[in-house]
């Protein structure tokens, strides 16, 4: 088993890293690119949105934080000229610092509950972001500079980014990169004792509770990985459009955030992943159709759901049971 | 302060009927019809086509858009909600199917009507005018009296036919319902058709007041959210209470606020925030739903 996920992986990485560039240098379909940065990024924060799952939470709430994430990066470098590599961590443990505030009360609620005020929160970070003055409200923050270098103690790990003289290939490195830092992470993660409590608390909380598990801390600290990876995302998202507006992360993003995780299926680590390839790349594959492209996509998703309503990696699950 | 008053009144009537919908399909299936915006939206332009294209009266609209919708919810439970549920193995998967359902009916009322802001003339024209202190279209008035006749109708189909009475079994509780002989999937297909209904009716009230448009679902499926969190997920009275709250809310808010910019509903969410963390399951729902 294990030489073959290693070889999986390690496939992965090479598709990732060097067939993908490759594809792109030969077809010459630079717009691709973007597509593919998005997709690693959105990625990122459904991972978050993925492990608040795991603890038997739906969580539509992924966009404010990834919109706050981006805000803070923006504020950062703007105002205060911090280096962008320095807002970027800045920017994920100010998510973190106010999930925990915010996650504290609204924890508590289950299911269908939480789900709404989550949804909620996407809209109450909306409308902050367009009443509070340090966001400059709906005209948002702008001609933000690219991304400076990197480095440490002399030796440049990353350069600049305006004297690169391809900037996408470079964002593409970089979202993936980061995609796939988070994943480890992730996965490392459940597979430790830690995400055992975490599938013990999706299970039945009063159960884990009733034998020692401390609950109420294990869900704050999983919401604020979460949003940690939300706000990476969003502030890496700014990065590369240079811009960012209230509506930048709105409900419906929230949403799709939701959506990579289901159609990829709540059971996996990489469900997310593939989920937010699918869709994001499905979407925009189908531009083509013009009109009909969201009612093809739409189409589509409800099929899938009702052939597979446990998520496409489900597929996977079918075969070991056969064996 | 009477305006204000009758505003909320008149705002909360038809919150209250959006969110009676969107409280009877999650009491009875535990969904969360994400589509339930797009459904008002959709009943909004069926009454717009049968009144201002084909001339018809304003009647024949309302009960068109009623049957329509009813007709769709009853198709959606049967076909792609029930096989959903039967077949997967947790229950949140269906949100993923309401929100592709919202997505759908997005699309198709895009291809159908247009992306264009759509209204009918005026049902009675005129203006109630009490001594400058409520002044309020008439037309208003007649929507605000009827959203609340259909609510009063809805509460007593509930409470005394046959129908209501089995679905409020299957809301309190979906096993012993079925073991004492109530068809739960003959049931569930007409509350989803119901609540579409409702849905659909409330689209066509509004229309010749506000008149609709393609980007109304989503907010509105929003509110309608707020609204049963206030009163309490799967509870008839909550819905009927968050919608009076949130509707009268918003008409002080709207009033209060205004000197400080555009934060009524700012300042809503915070309230909703703190009084979620006080008392999570709404004024009158059940704890966890």
């Amino acid at each position: 088993m294990t030489p073959v996920r290693l070889l999986g992986i390690g496939a992965f990485l090479i598709g990732v890293f060097v067939l993908v560039p490759l594809f792109i240098r030969l077809s010459g379909r630079w717009d691709l690119y973007y597509t593919l940065t998005s997709v690693a990024l959105l990625s990122v924060g459904a991972a978050g949105v993925w492990l608040t799952f795991y603890i038997g939470r739906i969580n539509i709430g992924q966009g404010a934080y990834a919109l706050l994430g981006g805000y803070v990066s923006a504020i950062l470098v703007t105002q205060w000229g911090v280096s962008f590599w320095l807002t970027l961590p800045l920017a994920a443990l100010t998510c973190s610092a106010v999930s925990v505030l915010i996650g504290l009360p609204i924890l508590r609620l289950r299911g269908v509950y939480f789900a709404m005020v989550t949804l909620v929160l996407t809209e109450v970070a909306r409308l902050t972001a367009l009443a509070l003055p340090i966001t400059n409200g709906a005209k948002g923050i702008t001609s933000i500079p690219l991304p400076g270098k990197l480095s440490i103690f002399g030796l440049t790990l990353i350069p600049d980014f305006a004297t690169l003289e391809n900037p996408k290939l470079a964002f593409y490195l970089m979202a993936a990169v980061l995609m796939v830092l988070t994943y480890l992470v992730l996965w490392r993660m459940v597979n430790s004792r830690l995400g055992h409590l975490c599938r013990s608390l999706q299970q039945n909380e009063e159960l884990s509770a009733s034998i020692g598990v401390n609950t109420a801390m294990l869900r704050v600290l999983a919401y604020a990985i979460s949003s940690f990876f939300g706000g990476l995302a969003g502030a890496m998202f700014v990065a590369i459009s240079q811009s960012i507006y209230p509506s930048s992360f709105a409900v419906s993003d929230s949403v799709n955030f939701m959506l990579y995780c289901f159609l990829g299926g709540l059971g996996y680590v990489f469900g997310p992943l593939l989920g937010t390839l699918l869709l994001y790349f499905g979407w925009d594959l189908l531009s083509v159709a013009k009109e009909y492209q969201l009612l093809i996509y739409s189409g589509a998703m409800i099929i899938l759901m009702l052939v597979l309503p446990n998520g496409v990696l489900s597929l996977l699950d079918r075969k070991g049971g056969q064996k | 302060m009477e305006q204000i008053i009758a505003n909320g009144l008149y705002l909360g009537a038809q919150y209250a009927l959006i969110a009676l919908g969107l409280t009877l399909i999650f009491s009875l299936m535990n969904v969360l019809n994400f589509a339930h915006g797009q459904m008002y939206v959709f009943g909004g332009f069926v009454t717009y086509t049968v009144v201002a294209q084909f001339k018809l009266p304003f009647v024949v609209g309302l009960l068109a858009s009623a049957v329509v919708l009813a007709v769709m919810g009853a198709l959606i439970e049967k076909f792609l909600f029930r096989p959903v549920i039967r077949k997967s193995k947790r229950d949140e998967s269906t949100m993923l199917l309401a929100a592709g359902i919202a997505f759908f009916l997005d699309a198709v009322i895009l291809l159908l009507f247009g992306e264009k802001q759509r209204g009918v003339p005026k049902i009675v024209n005129g203006v109630f005018n009490w001594d400058m202190r409520i002044i309020m279209p008439y037309d208003r008035i007649l929507i605000g009296l009827l959203a609340i006749a259909l609510i009063v109708a809805f509460i007593l189909f509930m409470q005394y036919s046959r129908t209501g009475r089995a679905m409020r079994a299957l809301a309190q509780d979906r096993v012993a319902a079925e073991l004492m002989g109530v068809d739960v999937d003959r049931y569930s297909m007409i509350g989803f058709a119901l609540g579409a209904m409702l849905a659909g009716l409330v689209g066509g009230l509004l229309v010749t007041i506000t008149g609709v448009n393609l980007g109304m679902g989503g907010p509105t499926s929003i509110k309608a959210f707020l609204m049963i969190m206030i009163g309490g997920a799967g509870v008839i009275s909550g819905a009927i209470a968050g919608g009076f709250i949130l509707g009268m809310m918003e008409s002080v808010g709207l009033t209060v606020l205004a000197a400080y910019g555009d934060v009524t509903y700012l300042a809503i969410f915070a309230a909703l925030m703190i009084f979620l963390a006080i008392r999570p399951q709404g004024l009158m729902g059940k704890p966890w739903g």
